[in-house]
């Protein structure tokens, strides 16, 4: 085309062609620059961003790392200026609770994320509506949730924490169930389908075992969030500085000690605090990172 | 994926024949599906029947009265609700630029490599509990706002007069900064979903056009993940606001309207666990009420963002959903 309109009159088109690449040319100094300039900004903030978070890591493991002696796993907390505290008693609350709370809610929220994942109606509709935005509701809610219902009636109790943790965790699961189900190839239930299996076995043979990966990490995940929260066990489980492994009964968890312990002035009481907080994150960590590597795993087993 | 099919034959057989028909299974899972809706009504009717002796003794007006003196039978709210607003301003300011740079660069500008990484580790620090960051704020944090931090600011900008008053380290500035810190690995993580899954076609049109990297992520990358970086700018909004431990430890907790960014304050979260202990009677309700108002706003603000992400279509992992 460029050789047809050399001679004739100038082409319009070609015209601005040249205006817009004069006008590249002329500014690309400058766009380079402001580029640099902005991705720099970005990069620094990338670091800011990184710096609070690695500190509160190191200073954690820096912190916590001394508090863990023997006595600080295998005694129960014991008040300021008795030597040889542990938290003991905190972590069997913690795991009583957590346990508690995931057996109750993996069943239950497995069975509402198959629901989900099979339902389109407006019910379906409603209940992942509330299910996503009750993610979202300050777990404060559960803890006073947990208090009004239950514990007016049954007094503090262990059970009630698993109570209002698996509240938090519930909806979680549910919806980290209900994607890991519809993840799967529809073409595998239907196959079952053709082969004449019922709906329920379909769900057990061939869905859930296929979704396994997904279904697992959401429930770690879930776990892991769950364990780590203390507004809600102040208002139900409300603390207890004796070994106590009967969930019908006032509990300690590592949260709370933590809570607790960090307004103290005492500085054997803060040592014990820093020590929980270690063994609170590493426990959270080693669940996120497990979950990971667990769904990694199963996916690899797979092909 | 063929999941079953490394299985020897008739494995099946081995296992129990138990089996439901279609309708019962069907039943069993609304069964699960209605179980979680009761709980949901009833942690709504639980919370707001709880409150509404507050409502009737005090009436409507009381939520926004600046007093809370129990021994008067005064119990507004104004200075907590300000105070989880401003706490929430202050982190949010902060988390949008610095949030919003590193999504960037984790999306773009990192090498493949340390990308993984990288995406990896925010997401394991979304999942850091809450009270490690109220520990490390009020153990390790409060006394350097109190040496440097507040001097530096008073001296620098007290001309504004956002910086009067003593240096007490905790207070409105550390509560905000703290929840700067918790909220970022949750904004980070979405915003960098949402920005990863802007076509392909359009960032390579853009420079196949001759823009520059900074104009390919202006011009194209941000307009097109508009509505997925609000969303995740708004669920960061709704756990700054509903915080609890780690601000209860680090704001200073004062039942007054803050004059100051360094002032103690106090927020809908922190005002109900630091005085659910003692309270009974109007009080109680009161505080029940406090939580009304916190769920109000904290439903809100995530219906809001649930619709955003939604519409901007980035709904992907497992673990994304778990991160929400």
């Amino acid at each position: 085309m460029t050789t047809l309109s050399f001679d004739s009159p100038a082409d319009p088109i070609l015209e601005r062609r040249r205006q817009i690449q004069g006008i590249a040319k002329a500014t690309v100094g400058r766009r380079k620059t402001y580029s640099r300039v902005a991705i720099g900004i970005c990069w620094v903030f990338l670091v800011i961003a990184v710096i609070p978070l690695v500190a509160v890591i190191l200073y954690t493991l820096a912190k916590g790392l001394p508090a863990w002696s023997t006595g600080f796993f295998t005694q129960p907390t014991k008040p300021e200026g008795i030597p040889n505290g542990g938290v003991w008693n905190a972590i069997l609350g913690t795991v009583i609770i957590g346990a508690i709370a995931t057996a109750v809610t993996i069943p239950l929220g497995l069975l509402a994320g198959l629901f989900l994942a099979e339902s389109d109606g407006w019910a379906a509709g409603a209940i992942r509506f509330s299910a996503d935005v009750m993610t979202g509701v300050p777990s404060i809610l559960m803890g006073i949730f947990g208090y009004i219902a239950l514990v007016r009636t049954f007094g503090y109790a262990g059970w009630i924490g698993a109570f209002s943790i698996g509240m938090i965790m519930l909806p979680v699961i549910m919806r980290a169930g209900e994607t890991a189900i519809r993840g799967v190839d529809p073409h595998l239930s239907e196959a079952g389908l053709a082969l004449g299996a019922r709906k329920f076995m379909i769900a057990r043979r061939i869905v859930l075992p296929a979704a396994l990966p997904g279904i697992i990490t959401g429930a770690l995940l879930a776990i892991a969030r769950g364990v780590g929260e203390t507004a809600p066990l102040l208002f139900t489980i409300f603390g207890n500085q004796y070994l106590q492994a009967n969930p019908t009964k006032p509990m300690e968890a590592l949260p709370l000690v933590i809570y607790n312990y960090s307004s103290q002035p005492y500085a054997d009481l803060i040592q014990i605090a820093w020590g929980a907080a270690l063994l609170l994150m590493s426990a959270v960590l080693i669940l996120n990172i497990g979950s990971r590597w667990l769904a990694g795993f199963l996916q690899r087993e797979r092909r | 994926m063929a999941a079953t099919s490394s299985e020897p034959l008739g494995r099946g057989q081995r296992h129990s024949r138990f089996s439901l028909p279609n309708g019962g299974y069907r039943a069993i899972l609304i069964v699960g599906g209605a179980i979680f809706a009761a709980l949901v009504i009833w942690f709504l009717y639980s919370i707001v029947n709880q409150s509404r002796p507050a409502f009737s003794t005090l009436g409507f007006s009381w939520i926004f009265q600046k007093t809370w003196n129990p021994n008067l039978k005064k119990f507004g709210l104004l200075p907590f609700i300000l105070g989880t607003l401003e706490t929430t301003a202050i982190a949010m300011v902060l988390a949008v630029p610095i949030g919003l740079g590193s999504a960037l660069a984790l999306a773009y500008l990192v090498p493949q490599r340390a990308k993984v990484l990288l995406g990896t580790a925010v997401e394991l620090l979304a999942a850091v509990p809450s009270v490690v960051y109220g520990l490390w704020g009020v153990i390790a944090l409060a006394p350097l706002f109190r040496e440097y931090v507040e001097p530096f600011f008073s001296s620098t900008f007290g001309w504004t007069g956002l910086f009067n008053g003593a240096d007490s380290g905790v207070g409105l500035m550390l509560a905000g900064s703290i929840l700067f810190v918790m909220v970022l690995p949750t904004m980070v993580a979405i915003s960098r979903d949402v920005l990863a899954v802007v076509p392909k076609e359009q960032v390579e049109g853009a420079m196949a056009l001759g823009a520059t990297q900074w104009q390919v992520l202006r011009k194209v990358v941000l307009p097109e993940a508009r509505a997925g970086l609000l969303g995740a700018f708004i669920l960061a909004t709704g756990r700054a606001l509903g915080e609890t431990v780690a601000v209860a430890l680090v704001i200073g907790n004062s039942d007054y309207i803050a004059h100051s960014l360094k002032s103690p304050s106090a927020t809908l979260a922190s005002l109900i666990i630091n005085n659910f202990g003692e309270a009974s009677g109007t009080e109680l309700a009161a505080l029940f009420g406090a939580g009304l108002v916190l769920l109000a706003i904290g439903l809100t603000v995530n219906s809001v963002a649930r619709a955003l992400v939604r519409r901007s279509g980035s709904s992907g992992s497992v673990a994304s959903v778990a991160v929400a």
